[in-house]
């Protein structure tokens, strides 16, 4: 009886591997630019809707495997995702009393975290151009999250994820 | 907050050591096989695409097509038979000046399945990794020129990074005079810089740039680049060169990967 209940973890899962083949598109470099960081927001919404099942381990698992989808170098986007997912366990409580667009500020502020740490990670070892373009895909993130925050709510009471 | 520290040690310790240790690329070439089936997944709408294309094309297209395409191969015949006559006159006069250069590489055509994501880096993915026999520092072609070369391999995959890379450079020479340059990318599809090049230095506008094979990575004589900029700045030593890549960076499907004997057997011995 518990198995056949099983909490329906297959669904984030799902969701996560439809966010990477996401990410992994490819894009006019134009679009390429302000592409939202998928794997991130959907990771969000689970860490936030379910933080006993999903927390740092997982986001260091996930960082691993976006950086050898993207070919960077090991351990960036992990410590990215590594640093967010702490901040978001953190404050987990207080985000869900907030309503969608306060949530979608603060999922801005920390997409934009992710996007220092992971641009500051790479610096160390390349020269790539500058400029503060980097941080365009935290604000798509945050205008994504609007949308994202009620399909995947939709998803998990559908599907009764626990 | 213990386990935070952790996880961003393990992190911190990972990244120095992918930048430090050589060995590294062998314990990334297996995790990518992880990843594989998302680059296979993402390939899928576009090569259903194109199957689906073909089976619902039209005949009358399929003739025109076919008759253009027949006039084409013609054109091109003409041209190897050309080229087939010339090849053998450049062996004969190498052989007399005893070089023993040789002419022709070793083709593989492999196919593009994905692009990297991040705009900061310039890198392709293709569908053919060390399974088949593709090695790091391979020089990667497409039908108009130099696209760039294999950084790293997986057993079914591979990523090349392109000449426009900020990371980037490939030793060049104007087909015209022979002069010897180096060509960086910057980080625009549309074009890279010679920057080492004398402000009296004989480049014109329309020169076309050909890897001259210097650097033993790139085999010689491709073009990679047409110049589109000469820049005299008053009071500067060097001109700034801009030139524009032949080959079409972000557009083409179907890649070449040329091996070169000097390279193979430096791919066997580890070297760099």
């Amino acid at each position: 009886m518990e198995l056949a209940r099983a909490h329906n973890l297959w669904v984030p899962f799902i969701t996560l591997l439809l966010a990477f083949m996401l990410s992994a598109l490819p894009l006019p470099e134009s679009v390429q630019w302000g592409w939202p960081e998928w794997v991130l927001v959907v990771f969000l919404y689970w860490v936030i809707a379910l933080p006993h099942r999903f927390g740092l381990g997982w986001a260091f698992i996930l960082g691993l495997l976006l950086d050898l989808l993207q070919g960077n170098h090991l351990g960036i986007n992990a410590l990215a995702m590594v640093s967010v997912t702490f901040f978001a366990i953190l404050m987990y409580r207080r985000l869900r009393m907030y309503r969608v667009w306060q949530q979608a500020f603060m999922v801005t502020l920390l997409v934009a975290l992710h996007q220092m740490v992971s641009y500051w990670a790479q610096g160390i070892g390349s020269d790539a151009s500058s400029g503060l373009w980097f941080l365009l895909p935290a604000l798509t993130s945050g205008l994504l999250w609007l949308w994202l925050f009620v399909v995947l709510r939709g998803i998990r009471r559908a599907f009764k994820v626990a | 907050m213990k386990k935070f520290i952790t996880y961003g040690v393990i992190c911190l310790v990972l990244i120095v050591a992918d930048y430090q240790f050589q060995q590294m690329q062998q314990i990334r070439a297996w995790m990518s096989l992880a990843v594989t089936p998302v680059q296979w997944l993402v390939d899928v709408p576009q090569r259903s695409w194109t199957w689906l294309g073909e089976r619902l094309q039209v005949r009358d297209e399929l003739i025109a097509e076919n008759k253009q395409l027949r006039a084409q191969a013609l054109l091109a015949e003409r041209r190897v038979q050309k080229l087939a006559s010339l090849t053998v006159e450049n062996f004969r006069l190498r052989d007399l000046l005893n070089s023993g250069e040789r002419l022709d590489e070793k083709v593989m055509v492999s196919e593009l399945i994905g692009t990297n994501s991040d705009p900061f880096v310039h890198q392709i993915i293709i569908n053919n990794g060390f399974d088949s026999n593709v090695f790091v520092g391979q020089p990667v072609l497409d039908a108009t020129g130099v696209m760039g070369q294999v950084t790293s391999t997986s057993a079914f995959t591979s990523r090349v990074l392109l000449i426009t890379d900020a990371d980037h450079a490939i030793p060049v020479q104007v087909n015209r005079n022979g002069l010897r340059s180096v060509a960086y990318g910057r980080g625009h599809y549309d074009y890279l810089e010679l920057e080492d090049l004398a402000d009296t230095a004989d480049i014109e506008v329309g020169d076309i740039l050909v890897s001259s094979g210097l650097g033993l990575r790139f085999p010689k004589g491709y073009p990679v680049a047409e110049v589109i900029e000469v820049r005299h700045l008053a009071g500067q030593d060097f001109a700034k060169v801009l030139a524009k890549p032949t080959a079409q960076l972000s557009r083409s499907r179907h890649l070449l990967l040329i091996e070169t004997a000097h390279q193979q057997t430096a791919a066997a011995s580890g070297g760099e």
